[in-house]
């Protein structure tokens, strides 16, 4: 049951990321990632990862979409999506030869699977690995860092002369 | 019937990153570039979960590392949002082809 869900979600997966490419109308394009953001976030619930789904789907769908379709309509002008360019050809050769060479590599690895048991729920001691003693709380607190710079980067350089 | 494991989220993973990859090379909407360095990211962060998942299940460690790329995924696209925002102001394009200023 658990196999077919993910062979259903892997094909919405990889035919709705090859619609971000293909589909010439780019508001269209930004529904095909939208879709891909919920299935990849149904990937996450697969891998008993319930905190992580829920963060993709605020952060992903939620927020960056909203960038995104927001970009689209500002830019309203170009967008009829160009054709591809020049190095299509080159370009897909290459991407072919890469997933070529990861997909070997990933098959034949042994990887030193754990038998133990998933966790059953994540929040709990996501919570402390992050705001704990032995934790990532610098980590958390550099991310913050981050993000406010970000934003105030993004202000800076769009504000009119 | 196959059973899920492992390889299967890493092959996912392998794939959506590949078609990023393309669209990125390939892509001439700066926008559309944007979306797919998404794709990449996301990719990434499933082939993290899934080894945390299989090969360190209580750790969760590759689960707040996913966190992190999570962050600066917002970050980036904040500030490449901005980018092409006033880029656009300029060239009234969003076309690769006008994203040469930098260029000498």
């Amino acid at each position: 049951m658990l196999e077919l869900v993910f062979l259903l979600m892997a094909a919405v997966a990889v035919i709705s990321a090859l619609g971000v490419l293909m589909v010439r109308d780019i508001f269209r394009a930004a529904l095909c990632l939208i879709v891909l953001f919920m299935t990849v976030a149904g990937v996450y619930v697969l891998l008993h990862a319930d905190f992580i789904a829920v963060v993709q789907v605020l952060v992903y769908v939620g927020a960056i979409s909203v960038l995104i379709i927001v970009a689209i309509m500002l830019t309203r002008d170009a967008r009829q999506g160009q054709p591809l360019g020049n190095l299509k050809y080159i370009a897909g050769a290459v991407a072919f030869l890469l997933l070529a060479v990861i997909v070997y590599s990933i098959v034949t690895t042994a990887f030193t699977l754990s038998e133990g048991a998933p966790l059953d729920e994540t929040v709990k001691p996501l919570g402390k690995l992050l705001f704990g003693d032995p934790g990532y709380l610098l980590t958390v607190q550099i991310a913050a860092v981050l993000l406010l710079s970000a934003i105030l980067g993004a202000v800076a350089v769009i504000r009119e002369k | 019937m196959l059973t899920l494991g492992l390889v299967h989220f890493l092959i996912l993973s392998a794939a959506l990153f590949v078609i990023g990859l393309f669209g990125v090379i390939t892509q001439r909407n700066v926008i559309k570039v944007i979306m797919c360095l998404e794709i990449m990211l996301n990719a990434v962060n499933i082939a993290l979960i899934a080894f945390s998942q299989y090969i360190v299940p209580t750790a969760l460690t590759g689960q707040v590392f996913a966190l992190f790329v999570m962050v600066v995924a917002a970050a980036e696209v904040a500030v490449g949002i901005a980018i092409i925002f006033s880029i656009y102001r300029n060239r009234e394009s969003v076309d690769m082809e006008n994203f040469n200023i930098l260029k000498w």
